[in-house]
């Protein structure tokens, strides 16, 4: 009741103080009671004047003093009358009115309400942005005034939103089935919370505009699950991106040499480290170019896990041919041996890879759904390597004599593919893939020695869907595993999710045991 | 014209196979118990209860390896997910250890403590009966043999193989331990079991407690290793090794292989859930990183470094690798990771065999030279 | 001769389904006079038939041999037959009852069929004895291995056909040792411990002595009337050798079918194999 009439009050009030400020309501502003200043602080907010611009700020400031019955703002060793602006004589003793927190609050959002008439406009966007989620409806002729006088179309969308929120509070019904009405294109989860209450027998007496805000609300509802599964969906198509950049090599090389490489997940972690060590260079010897050492990055981490992967190839896995399951177990000594030598290297503790300042911030889609950068990038990225590959593997000789040893290695040697040498090439070019893949994973999750394990299960997983040797195979299941399991977890939860995946993944197997691309003909076993 | 049954498991083993395991009983049942209880403690010779416990442990790791043996060595199929079984009788019998604390837990209360913490006011149905004993003995056979037969019902007639089976079975107990990991799966959550009170009403800490697990453990060993003895010499075994140098040859002549694999997959995982059911009581915890896809392949290592497709070979490497585990993680812990990665990469490259085959090798090396 | 008396001492009912309870299947029935019918038999491998529309019909008792050039179809015409691949299309039955379409590998087996593959396939690391043992035909299911122990007479056939095949000095020895013309010839004798009814021989005489392949060609015909045998097979003086009718494969079908000469002067088998 005493809201409504103030309303009223504020709204009259408006009308008469549009010319300068009236002095009894400066002075209410030092008035005693919290409520009162309350009430002064609305007044002045709504004459829209700079004038009240100036006395609000120097309340916030606490500059603002009482001196007998004059209120006075008073800056070092100079006074002004607050009504007017006036300098005058330094009072005798000038009394400080309490501003407590309730009143901070107010002033700030009064200062920001106000700012909608700055002649700047980017002041005034912000200003309309920000008010979004704190209209009240006492601002309603405020607003309506901004509006009034606003040329920005940005700003005047932004306000007419802020204008149907602060109507929805109106006395007259067509006001607010008005109101209502503006908002029923939103999608913002603040207006819905706003509107939630005219659902309501007892927060809107009136049927029609109950009814509508009802639909308006249901209408806003749908339009934020699907800004949310949208958003699952990038997450997932994300996820599946690095899911794709740790089984393509994976899927290299178990389709050339039939071997399953344990230490898989350590290439990623070898690439994420040369990401770090990348990142702690640039730090030291290149300051001012911090944000690029990122894309120096890349090869670094492509030819340190390909070394790696190289090493690996012509010490231990070469001398294990035929013997896939002795190469798992040795493989994963190797990677027990890489996560040992992470610690010893780096600690076992996280280290620190920070995103770039380009690859910070995201493009906002929806009110509630936000594309951030480093995931785009991220997906981007993956799609560049998967060209890559693609190139490699059917355009180029190497890529030829890889696909040769995969389909039949005894015939490709006997053509004159130098099988040997193609093995090498071929672990070379998986490792260095899940290389790249560990410089993606670092922009988005921890990097520590035991970052690896976590990502080789799905890696398989993806490999055991996408069949042997089939890079479509692959691509097509690290993108389903990734968005399936990102919508999965949307109603289940992670750990559910995961165990349903993997369980459906077994169920898979049982009827596709050799994935979805299949590879067929006499020469399978 | 049929052999007696008797007749044929004697015939399991030679003269100086039962000589060594009479020996080996011998030593667990009267020389050990009596080194601990009746040599003074400062003496030379006694037996300290954490080497009980380690022996204790060790052997039941070594029921594993064998069980893994059976599994990878005679059948050719490499699991990694063996870990699971292990767990999955560790935790039935867990069950019944959780029970037996009573009210002694923390919270007083009638149900295990983290029951209480979950605010759960009774115990759930997949607990109730498992104050029995016999019953709790049941489910530690029951449960890894139902999980193995399912999903090894599947995975061998889809003929799943190679790297393929054992990378599934790894997928298979990382989502195990996911699921054990939750809280509201009702088994612990991370903490999983511990601080048991009593087994049979007797106090776990006892020595003499201890004494009897770990002759229990001995015990349960060599039955196992008399009963894969007698498995692998069967026709069973025989059919079985066929199937790991030629599955289609086998097919063809008119065995099934499914059955033959899955019988011994399930063997091989009850194996598994009875060393969980005596690892529980004598280490004092079981919690789901058991489950953890590291665990189960280390269990290969074990096998590995022993010899594979040899019974007594998974033993030793059981023994070797665990006790040079305990000297590593207390002398050089940051060394122990190295050392099993080195292991697993020289044993695969330089001893296929492993350590039996070695063994062989230096001994028929000898044999030349002196003839 | 040994072989005829080691395969009539079964008693009758010892043979088909009774062993196999658990089989879904007829017993077999030759009573047409027929063995082996396969009709409008096609498999595709990604678009290339490898089978087009195969008709093959192979009597009881019949030696049959099998040639055409790579490619032609007649591996994958036995993985047909032995259940290893399943037809996308047509018919395949054993006697009149058995529709092998159906039956899994093991299943084939038992109800009569064996296979010899192009490569040797036997069990390396056992004996030879123990080769002959496990192909023996008997019960094969799980259990009844666990208890199985050799009975007197089992050993007798073993080494019966330990002589047949002239392994008999060799019986303890490492199957994985004997050389190439010696696993061939152990893999005949465990293809005749099964006892079947028609024996698949792919290839067998490759990488055998001239001595070792007119052996085995006497082996063969002294099989036939008892057994129904088909032989793939590219040594033309083995095929000449084991007489019988002939049926040329190309291109998953058949071209030709009649005596040897006959294909022999056959244009179109002219033009397949000297290419045009």
């Amino acid at each position: 009741m005493i809201r409504k009439l103030l309303v009223v009050l504020l709204c009259a009030g408006s009308l008469s103080a549009h010319a300068a400020l009236d002095p009894a309501q400066v002075r209410q502003l030092a008035a005693e009671d919290s409520s009162d200043k309350v009430a002064a602080i609305r007044q002045l907010t709504q004459t829209a004047d700079p004038d009240a611009v100036r006395v609000l700020k120097a309340m916030a400031d606490d500059n603002l003093y009482l001196a007998g019955d004059q209120t006075v703002i008073i800056e070092g060793d100079k006074a002004f009358d607050a009504a007017t602006g006036e300098a005058i004589k330094m009072p005798a003793n000038p009394e400080s009115p309490t501003v407590n927190n309730r009143i901070r609050g107010e002033l700030a959002s009064a200062l920001a309400a106000l700012k909608l008439f700055d002649p700047d406009v980017t002041v005034r966007l912000t200003s309309a942005q920000k008010l979004q989620s704190q209209v009240t409806p006492e601002m309603a002729p405020l607003l309506a005034r901004a509006l009034e006088k606003e040329s920005d179309a940005r700003i005047k969308a932004l306000l007419v939103l802020a204008h149907a929120q602060a109507n929805l509070g109106n006395e007259d019904p067509e006001a607010r089935m008005a109101a209502v009405k503006a908002l029923a294109e939103t999608s913002s989860p603040t207006i819905k919370s706003v509107l939630l209450p005219l659902t309501e027998k007892a927060g809107e007496p009136d049927d029609k505009v109950r009814y509508e805000a009802i639909a308006t609300v249901k209408a806003i509802d749908s339009r934020l699950a699907m800004a949310e599964n949208f958003g699952r969906a990038f997450s997932g198509l994300s996820l599946g991106s690095i899911l794709l950049l740790g089984a393509l090599g994976l899927a290299i090389t178990y389709g050339v040499m039939g071997i399953i490489n344990m230490a898989h997940g350590e290439l990623l972690m070898v690439g994420a480290y040369a990401t770090y060590g990348m990142q702690t260079l640039f730090r030291a010897y290149l300051p001012d170019y911090l944000d690029w050492y990122l894309p120096a990055a890349i090869p670094a981490a492509f030819f340190a896990a390909a070394l790696v992967g190289v090493v690996m190839e012509r010490t231990v896995i070469r001398w294990l041919y035929g013997r896939t399951l002795e190469t798992l177990l040795a493989t994963w000594g190797i990677s027990l041996v890489l996560i040992q030598a992470a610690r010893v290297l780096f600690g076992a503790q996280n280290v620190e890879v920070a995103n770039p300042s380009w690859m910070s911030g995201g493009i906002e889609i929806m009110p509630n759904l936000i594309l951030p950068w480093n995931r785009i990038i991220i997906v981007g990225f993956a799609m560049f390597v998967l060209f890559l590959v693609w190139v490699l593997m059917n355009k180029t000789r190497l890529g030829m004599f890889v696909r040769a040893v995969t389909q039949n290695r005894p015939m490709a040697g006997c053509v004159g593919v130098p099988t040997a040498r193609i093995d090498t090439m071929a672990f070379a070019l998986g490792a260095g893939i899940a290389g790249l893949g560990g410089v993606a994973l670092s922009q988005i999750s921890n990097v520590g020695p035991d970052m690896g394990q976590g990502y080789i299960v799905d890696s398989f997983m993806v490999v055991v869907v996408g069949g042997v040797g089939q890079l479509a195979g692959a691509v097509w299941a690290a993108l389903g595993l990734g968005i399936f399991s990102k919508l999965l977890e949307g109603w289940a939860g992670a750990v559910i999710a995961k165990i349903a995946i993997l369980v459906c993944i077994i169920i898979f197997i049982q009827k596709r045991p050799q994935g979805i691309f299949a590879l067929k003909g006499r020469f399978v076993e | 014209m049929r052999k007696p049954l008797t007749l044929r498991i004697l015939s399991a083993l030679d003269s100086k196979g039962w000589l060594a395991l009479g020996v080996f009983l011998a030593l667990a049942l009267v020389v050990v118990p009596l080194l601990h209880l009746a040599v003074p403690e400062d003496s030379a010779f006694h037996l300290s209860t954490y080497f009980i416990t380690l022996i204790g442990k060790i052997m039941c790791y070594a029921l594993v390896a064998v069980a893994m043996d059976l599994i990878w060595g005679y059948g050719g199929i490499l699991s990694l997910g063996h870990g699971l079984f292990f767990a999955l009788g560790g935790y039935a019998f867990g069950m019944y250890l959780m029970r037996q604390i009573g009210r002694d837990g923390s919270y007083g209360a009638d149900i295990p403590d983290f029951m209480v913490f979950l605010d759960w006011k009774e115990i759930p149905w997949f607990w109730s009966g498992s104050d029995s004993f016999l019953w709790v003995a049941i489910l530690v056979i029951v449960v890894p043999a139902l999980v193995a037969f399912i999903f090894g019902y599947f995975a061998f007639r889809s003929r799943i193989k190679g790297v393929y089976f054992s990378i599934i079975t790894q997928a298979l107990t990382y989502a195990a331990m996911l699921l054990f990991f939750r809280n509201e799966t009702g088994f612990g959550g991370n903490n999983g079991f511990t601080d048991f009170k009593r087994v049979l009403g007797f106090s776990v800490t006892s020595p003499e407690t201890r004494l009897v697990l770990f002759g229990l453990t001995a015990v349960m060993l060599a039955v196992t290793l008399v009963f894969a003895s007698w498995l692998v010499k069967s026709k069973f075994g025989r059919v079985l090794t066929a199937i790991r140098d030629a599955e289609s040859r086998v097919m063809f002549i008119g065995y099934n292989p499914l059955w033959y694999k899955l019988t011994i997959w399930v063997i091989s995982a009850v194996l598994c859930g009875i060393a969980g059911a005596l690892y529980v009581p004598q280490v004092g915890i079981i919690n789901p990183s058991e489950m953890s896809p590291a665990n189960s392949i280390e269990i290969a290592i074990w096998v590995a470094v022993g010899g594979r497709g040899t019974l007594i070979g998974p033993i030793i490497g059981a023994f070797v690798v665990n006790l040079a585990k305990s000297w590593f993680t207390v002398s050089f812990p940051e060394y122990w990771l190295f050392f099993l990665g080195l292991l697993f990469i020289v044993v695969t490259l330089m001893l296929p065999q492993g350590l039996v085959g070695l063994w062989k090798k230096l001994m028929a090396r000898k044999e030349g030279a002196a003839a | 001769m040994i072989l005829e008396n080691t395969l009539d001492d079964r008693p009758e009912g010892s043979d088909g389904s009774d062993q196999m309870g658990h089989f879904v299947t007829g017993e077999l029935d030759l009573s047409h006079g027929v063995a082996l019918y396969l009709e409008d038999i096609t498999v595709s491998f990604d678009g290339f038939k490898a089978l087009n529309n195969l008709n093959l019909e192979i009597d009881a008792g019949e030696l049959r041999c099998i040639i055409g050039p790579n490619g032609a179809g007649k591996t994958t015409m036995m993985d047909v037959i032995t259940g290893k691949t399943r037809p996308d299309s047509g018919k395949a039955f054993f006697g009149q009852t058995i529709d092998l379409t159906r039956l899994t590998e093991p299943e084939i087996a038992h109800v009569g069929i064996g296979r010899k593959f192009q490569k040797p396939t036997i069990f390396e690391q056992h004996t030879v004895f123990e080769n002959l043992e496990l192909a023996m035909k008997t019960d094969k299911r799980v259990w009844k291995s666990l208890m199985a122990w050799l009975a007197g007479d089992e050993r007798d056939r073993i080494a019966e056909t330990l002589k047949l095949i002239r392994l008999n000095g060799e019986a303890d020895r490492q199957a994985g040792l004997l050389s190439h013309g010696q696993k061939q010839w152990l893999e005949i004798g465990m293809l005749l411990m099964q006892e079947p009814k028609l024996l698949l021989l792919d290839e067998p005489v490759a990488g055998m002595t001239d001595d070792e392949t007119m052996r085995t060609a006497e082996l063969f015909v002294s099989l036939a009337g008892m057994h129904s045998l088909v032989v793939v097979e590219h040594d033309m003086a083995f095929v000449e050798k084991l007489g019988g009718l002939v049926t040329v494969l190309h291109e998953g079908s058949v071209l030709a079918e009649g005596d040897l000469a006959t294909v022999q002067n056959d244009q179109r088998v002219i033009e397949v194999y000297l290419g045009r």
